[in-house]
């Protein structure tokens, strides 16, 4: 190695490291599991109230056009169904990061943590409301391609704070909105998939990356 | 090449080259998380921060999480100019070759 090129993978190396140790390194694979395997329950249980069938074509005349007791009894079947899906997933999904973590001996509290949790609910807010406001609007036929998209834009944002890997799944999950935008109706089987399934593989590929050992 | 004598030898190491990488941009870092990060053995470690601390290039902090003693470890001023003075003379040294320029920020 010439001095120059020494000089030059001095550098490189500081980049790398300042970049390393700025990011939040505990998130757990198993969080990421637990966060599939309840969204999997979700799916299921709507899989069931819409009579076993993946395809709710009509639920837009459902919300426009139903009497107002169908409407209501559907309005709070989805958002129990959603609110207990992400309860659970937060919950299961905090608690493994936060047993890695101690194990780790990191305080999950940290710099690298708020920093990570801020950049990835930016995005996720705005989806949100975006999706709230079209809910209100009464235009579902979107609102899980939508996010979807935004879930996806959250973890890629969100990836420059955490480990790498988690950009990887962002991107799918864009991928797999943008195709939902395609099939309006099977909204429940692409949640199902992007939410459910991919969180599943992502986990699993991330714990017997970094974990188990 | 006397803009080579600039260069401080402190940094000539790899190790402690990186572990001030590591606390320029973060506020206390423990042992285990340099050692993660550096992917380096206790022994070569501990002698590193050691020759740091000696230096006063950073600052040390023990305390106990319950039963658990754990070492954090803070650059100083003093640790921080020198380091990037150090910066400086290694960008200087390759200002002229185009692969460096295109690369700073």
């Amino acid at each position: 190695m010439t001095q120059k090129e020494q000089h030059l993978s001095d550098l490189k190396q500081i980049r790398s490291l300042m970049e390393k140790s700025t990011r939040f390194l505990s998130l757990s694979g198993l969080s990421g599991v637990f966060i599939g395997v309840f969204a999997l329950f979700g799916a299921m249980a709507a899989y069931v109230y819409f009579d076993y069938s993946f395809y709710y074509g009509e639920t837009q005349d459902m919300i426009y056009f139903a009497d107002s007791q169908t409407r209501n009894q559907f309005l709070l079947f989805v958002f129990t169904d959603a609110l207990s899906v992400l309860l659970l997933a937060l919950s299961f999904g905090f608690y493994f990061t936060w047993r890695k973590a101690k194990r780790r001996g990191d305080k999950i509290w940290d710099n690298t943590f708020k920093r990570l949790l801020i950049n990835l609910f930016i995005p996720l807010v705005a989806g949100g409301l975006f999706g709230l406001i079209l809910l209100y609007h009464g235009e579902v036929a979107i609102l899980p391609a939508i996010t979807l998209i935004f879930y996806g834009l959250a973890l890629v944002n969100a990836s420059h704070y955490t480990l790498n890997d988690v950009r990887a799944l962002g991107i799918l999950e864009i991928f797999l909105g943008l195709i939902a935008v395609f099939f309006i109706g099977y909204g429940l089987f692409f949640w199902a998939v992007g939410f459910g399934v991919l969180h599943i593989i992502y986990g699993t590929l991330m714990y017997f990356k970094y974990e188990r050992n | 090449m006397n803009i080579i004598a600039n260069l401080n030898k402190m940094f000539e190491s790899r190790i402690r080259l990186g572990i001030m990488s590591i606390l320029m941009v973060n506020d206390w870092v423990d042992f285990l998380a340099l050692k993660e990060l550096l992917e380096v053995s206790d022994g070569n470690l501990a002698s590193h921060l050691k020759a740091l601390e000696s230096e006063e290039y950073m600052e040390v902090r023990k305390q106990f999480v319950g039963k658990k003693p754990k070492t954090s470890y803070r650059a100083s001023l003093l640790g921080r100019n020198e380091f990037n003075l150090h910066l400086e003379n290694l960008n200087k040294l390759l200002s002229n070759t185009q692969e460096v320029v295109k690369k700073r920020d």
